[in-house]
């Protein structure tokens, strides 16, 4: 089964965002910028199905700006086989981002594609989904446990209140929460070998998806801040507080 | 403008997380309802009593009993010929079908609002709450999913809703339930619990998280919740964790016992009323957002104040 994984450039997930002053966004300058937290995640699963031989061979794919080569070489350096960057300098919305992938899907027809379940610069949690409507495929999203059984997949999620298993026939669509696995640090030497891993370049045109944003953003503003309180001294002023609310009797 | 809101639902009853939505459509417009599963009769009943309430239309099938995102989708694409916005609730149920319906209807979804500017522009959370977005849609119809904490719900009686049975389609056939590991949650709910007691890795041990935290919780009739460092230490189980890849929530009253309050835990709690905060290092982050601080050893003072309480 062939694999195919997405994953996304973003704000590195240590770095505080900062809003510009003039309202128009989030000042990336000078930032660091690394793979997105849950496509990490999704990379790891895709190579330990390789290594348990349930997967054949590993396509990461990135929609991004060229600097997203980077990106797609720090997948390969953890173990993908090879990458396709489809290149956009502006930003690409998720429903966009859907209907990219679903070209690359219907050339590369892979068994299985697994995503981050959400890109923590914009929050939308929409990719994955999105792309399982376009293909009519069955996805397991929110995924903690990932089994191949057969032509089947178990995929356990994350589920308000708990747990949840789903039988996928694939080929499938997974997302992935934080607890699926602790992805692998690239070594040295496979981030020497990643350099010489192919790497093609595209475009949304190559897909005949037109990348025009559908919503306009008007503003973006800082949220606003608390004000830190008081502090107390001893649990009885605590109590006393809590009373008072009519939190305790 | 005519709404149709997805009823979320164990199967017996609405959730409150539904309330929040309705209000959140009611700002719209028309609020229709679907309620999609199996043996559903209770639950279509309960949703047509919801303040504002219009047409409940009710999708009632054995292959609906777990809400299979595959399933509905399509029956609420099909309603969608006749509204104008979808509605979902940002939780693990609305944000599994909700992109779907979009995608279907080939419109861009907006995510997690939290307030309604006008007929097509919303804002939204964005780089973990960091960030908030105005944004205008320029997509005919809406699909949308709504922060429950964000919107004041409407009363869940007092609706005088019809109750309409629909088409409820077929399974997919590609996707199927197996099982659910549901976690026993006798102290209420998080996302819907007017005091929660969080608990961090200060705690050291998952024994002690229970042994201290629980018997507080119990006193002051609060839920549970934890950092993400509790939780990836064992501490907790998934579905406590609060933050913004947890849950987000915002009771009355949030007491954080041993976070340092790193930036995707306050995400998900900052809303909060009241934010009580005990931690032995006086610099920790989670001071600035408290408004009550105790600084001490939580093994001391958490035993000590669930006693005097």
């Amino acid at each position: 089964m062939k694999l195919l994984v997405a994953v996304k450039r973003v704000i590195d997930y240590n770095v505080k965002p900062r809003v510009r002053m003039d309202g128009s966004g989030v000042d990336l300058a000078n930032v660091k910028m690394s793979m997105n937290p849950f496509d990490e995640i999704a990379v790891e699963e895709a190579i330990r199905l390789k290594e348990k031989g349930a997967a054949t061979e590993i396509v990461a794919v990135s929609v991004g700006p060229a600097k997203a080569q980077e990106t797609l070489r720090t997948a390969l350096a953890m173990g993908a086989d090879r990458a396709i960057l489809i290149q956009c300098d502006d930003e690409v919305e998720p429903l966009a981002v859907a209907k990219i992938l679903k070209g690359v899907v219907d050339e590369e027809q892979p068994g299985l594609v697994i995503l981050g379940k959400q890109a923590i610069d914009d929050d939308s949690n929409q990719v994955g989904q999105m792309l399982g409507a376009l293909l009519g495929w069955p996805q397991g999203t929110f995924a903690s446990k990932v089994e191949v059984s057969g032509s089947d997949l178990n995929v356990t999620r994350e589920v308000d209140g708990g747990l949840e298993t789903l039988k996928l026939a694939t080929p499938a669509i997974i997302t992935t929460d934080l607890r699926l696995n602790e992805p692998r640090y690239a070594s040295l030497p496979n981030i020497m070998k990643a350099k010489s891993k192919p790497m093609v370049v595209k475009s949304p045109g190559d897909y005949g998806v037109d990348v025009a944003p559908r919503l306009e953003t008007l503003k973006v503003i800082e949220p606003a801040k608390r004000q830190a309180g008081i502090k107390v001294g001893s649990v009885d002023e605590l109590v006393a507080k809590l009373k008072a609310m009519g939190v305790a009797k | 403008m005519k709404t149709l809101v997805l009823v979320e639902h164990d199967g017996k009853s609405v959730k409150d997380a539904t309330l929040a939505t309705v209000a959140a459509a009611a700002q719209l417009g028309d609020v229709d309802l679907l309620v999609a599963g199996s043996g559903v009769g209770a639950v279509a009943d309960a949703a047509s009593k919801i303040a504002g309430a219009g047409k409940v239309h009710v999708a009632d099938a054995a292959h609906l009993e777990h809400q299979l995102a595959e399933d509905v989708a399509p029956i609420a694409v099909a309603l969608m010929a006749d509204h104008d916005a979808f509605l979902a609730s940002s939780t693990t149920t609305g944000k599994n079908i909700a992109p779907r319906v979009a995608a279907l209807l080939d419109v861009m979804q907006i995510s997690d609002i939290m307030s309604v500017e006008g007929d097509s522009t919303f804002t939204r959370p964005i780089y973990a709450g960091n960030a908030i977005a105005t944004v205008r849609s320029k997509d005919a119809k809406q699909v949308i999913t709504v922060r429950g904490t964000a919107f004041e719900k409407v009363a869940a009686t007092g609706g005088s809703g019809t109750v309409e049975a629909i088409d409820s389609g077929s399974a997919s056939g590609k996707s199927s339930f197996v099982g659910a590991e549901l976690s026993k949650s006798e102290p209420p709910e998080l996302t819907s619990a007017k005091v929660i007691v969080s608990g961090g890795r200060a705690f050291g041990s998952s024994d002690q998280f229970h042994a201290l935290l629980d018997p507080l919780a119990d006193k002051l009739g609060a839920g549970v919740g934890a950092s993400r460092a509790a939780v990836d230490a064992g501490y907790a189980p998934n579905d406590y964790q609060v933050g913004q890849t947890g849950k987000i929530v915002a009771p009355e009253v949030y007491i954080a016992i041993g976070i340092s309050g790193a930036i995707q835990h306050l995400a998900g709690m900052k809303d909060s009323k009241v934010i009580i905060a005990i931690n032995k290092d006086e610099d920790a982050p989670i001071f600035q957002v408290a408004d009550i601080g105790l600084v001490g050893d939580l093994f001391k003072i958490v035993p000590e104040l669930t006693e005097k309480l």
